[in-house]
């Protein structure tokens, strides 16, 4: 087996649309290489394992207890040890922090190349091309992967998923990590204290539908209204960098380059005048929609449909409209 | 404690789209009229290794890889009260992104001599890739941590934290380690004072070109070969927002509504 497309989950991935996402890339990518395609999770996400199965040629499990507790410098030997058994010709991960953590450094040691932030992947005259938003999403670039294999992180939740084969691969059970392999560089780095944060609902970059407040709200009181916009909607509430920099909400509201990125069916921005460094959140939107004051603000040209107007003339409406449907 | 800071100046990220243009030859943005700016996260990590200096003592080092506009940064952090400034003089033409720069920061720390500490921002305005880092590390064969907000001193060396998706993580670091800072509240950039910005056109900056540590153009550009931006293009202003119009709030608002109901149709 070599030339393969390998898709690799880092530990602790859960089934979600980043997964299925990661494995409809590699599953298309594999096809128009009429080359097949090997998946590698750890062994302790059985779900993951189980949709994997239906996804690929071959599915290898991770056993080692380093990859099960991402001890970083053990994952990356590992998932090297495991890309360079089947002698890939494109390695693809997802755009959690554990996948940006390794990509580049696994295709040093693989000797290719790394690409990240994929919008898009294309197969042009037998080489990888990747689409990429660039300058703050100013311009899109297209870069040519030069080098074998081709690492790519891809922006997951934006990708379609595929549907099922009809054969379920084996998932081999591997480890990679031998005794020999303990050297100082492994044990370098060690994780002592993971802290899960306590989201009530649903994470931002998991929302389908999200509420966005920005500067122009002009106060901390205003995202009441957002709130109850979002209840009636079943939306999570995010905002604008200046929103939280002026502490109106708290830190993990925000959305942008700086912030975080989301990837929802429905984004509303409410009051935010679209800076690109915000725009950057939202790259993966599908439909954007803004309510702001100013005819020339910036989110206009990012959104499907909007509405001139004071946000205090339209919130308040749009929620009782939005809670009379849900009674009726 | 001795902090390598590296520092990546780029075309102000926040100019409007109506000012950003392309280089169709050289495949970049076009300068134009656009300031010249510190990448905000090597901000962040500058901002980081101060506020550990402040903390354990210890001497920090920029290093930036480019023309001669950088040496601006350069003074920025030299304003900043950074004890050594070097730069590597960039080759004139091809555009050097991760691939080539990594390698030229690796030769140039070697020519430092050793650090305990190297830092990067995590990812650059421009590019956005964040790639770099990690790159520096498998040059110089040391860990690394990306998305590091926030260090201290240890037994083992350090002991950093960083930002995952899902919360936080604790790491316990021996020396020396390449990391990536990410921005918190805690960061944000100090502003140097006047008149240490005026001092810091009289401290001594090093200039150092390819051949000085021991590379050579050719060898930069096999390296940035290995990938090739083949297209880069300003999309098509689609321009196509639909405003809702109405002779009233509520009439506007209706309309609103329906569109709004029409997409949550589909989710």
């Amino acid at each position: 087996m070599s030339n393969v497309v390998v898709s690799c989950f880092t530990p602790g991935a859960v089934l979600d649309r980043a997964v299925e996402g990661l494995l409809g890339a590699g599953e298309r990518l594999a096809r128009a290489l009429n080359t097949e395609h090997v998946v590698v999770a750890g062994a302790a996400d059985d779900a993951v394992l189980q949709s994997c199965a239906k996804h690929a040629n071959q599915v290898l499990a991770l056993h080692d207890q380093e990859y099960g507790e991402y001890q970083p410098e053990s994952c990356l030997a590992i998932l090297h040890a495991a890309c360079a058994e089947c002698q890939p010709c494109a390695v693809l991960l997802s755009q959690d922090t554990y996948s940006q953590d390794v990509a580049a450094r696994l295709a040093h040691r693989l000797q290719g190349c790394s690409i990240g932030d994929a919008q898009r992947i294309d197969l042009k005259d037998g080489a990888i091309q990747v689409t990429r938003g660039v300058y703050g999403g100013k311009a899109i670039a297209v870069v040519q992967a030069n080098a074998v294999p081709a690492v790519v992180w891809l922006r997951a939740r934006a990708y379609e998923p595929e549907p099922e084969r009809t054969d379920t691969a084996p998932i081999e059970s591997r480890c990679f990590l031998t005794g020999d392999s303990q050297s100082s560089m492994l044990t370098a780095t060690k994780i002592v204290e993971r802290h899960r944060e306590a989201t009530s609902g649903v994470r931002l970059e998991d929302a389908q539908v999200i509420v966005s407040g920005g500067r122009g709200l002009g106060g901390p009181e205003p995202f009441k209204a957002l709130r109850e916009l979002a209840h009636a909607i079943n939306a999570q509430v995010a905002a604008s960098r200046a929103a939280c920099d002026s502490g109106w909400v708290p830190p993990g509201f925000q959305v942008g380059q700086t912030g975080k990125k989301v990837a929802p069916e429905l984004y509303i921005a409410i009051a935010i005048s679209g800076a690109s460094q915000h725009l950057m959140g939202i790259a993966d939107a599908k439909v954007v929609a803004a309510i702001n004051t100013d005819a020339e603000a910036p989110i206009f040209r990012r959104c499907q449909f909007g509405i001139v107007e004071d946000w205090k003339n339209v919130v308040g409406s749009l929620t009782e409209h939005f809670k009379a449907l849900k009674v009726s | 404690m001795k902090t390598l800071i590296c520092l990546k100046q780029i075309l102000d990220p926040e100019i409007s789209p109506r000012d950003f243009q392309i280089d169709s030859e050289r495949l970049e943005a076009a300068a134009g009229s656009a300031n010249l700016v510190t990448n905000i996260f090597c901000e962040n990590g500058l901002e980081t290794a101060l506020q550990l200096r402040d903390n354990i003592g210890g001497e920090i080092t920029a290093l930036t890889f480019g023309g001669e506009p950088t040496e601006e940064i350069l003074r920025k952090a030299l304003a900043l009260k950074v004890d050594h400034a070097y730069r590597v003089d960039a080759i004139g033409t091809a555009r050097f992104g991760s691939d080539s720069s990594a390698l030229v920061l690796a030769a140039a720390v070697r020519k430092l001599g050793a650090f305990d500490l190297i830092m990067l921002g995590r990812e650059a305005g421009d590019w956005g890739e964040g790639r770099t880092a990690g790159l520096l590390a498998e040059h110089l064969e040391l860990p690394f941590v990306s998305f590091v907000d926030r260090i201290e001193s240890d037994d083992a060396g350090v002991r950093l934290e960083r930002q995952t998706d899902f919360g936080r993580e604790q790491l316990s670091v021996n020396l020396p380690v390449v990391m990536s800072i990410t921005n918190n509240d805690a960061n944000v950039p100090r502003i140097p004072k006047t008149r240490d910005i005026m001092m810091a056109h009289r401290k001594e900056l090093t200039t150092w070109s390819l051949q000085d540590i021991g590379l050579d153009e050719e060898a930069v550009r096999r390296q940035a070969a290995a990938t090739q931006v083949v297209e880069l293009f300003v999309p098509e202003k689609t321009g196509d927002c639909e405003f809702i119009s109405g002779d009233s709030a509520e009439q506007k608002v209706a309309a609103l509504a329906e569109k709004i109901t029409e997409v949550l149709r589909g989710v």
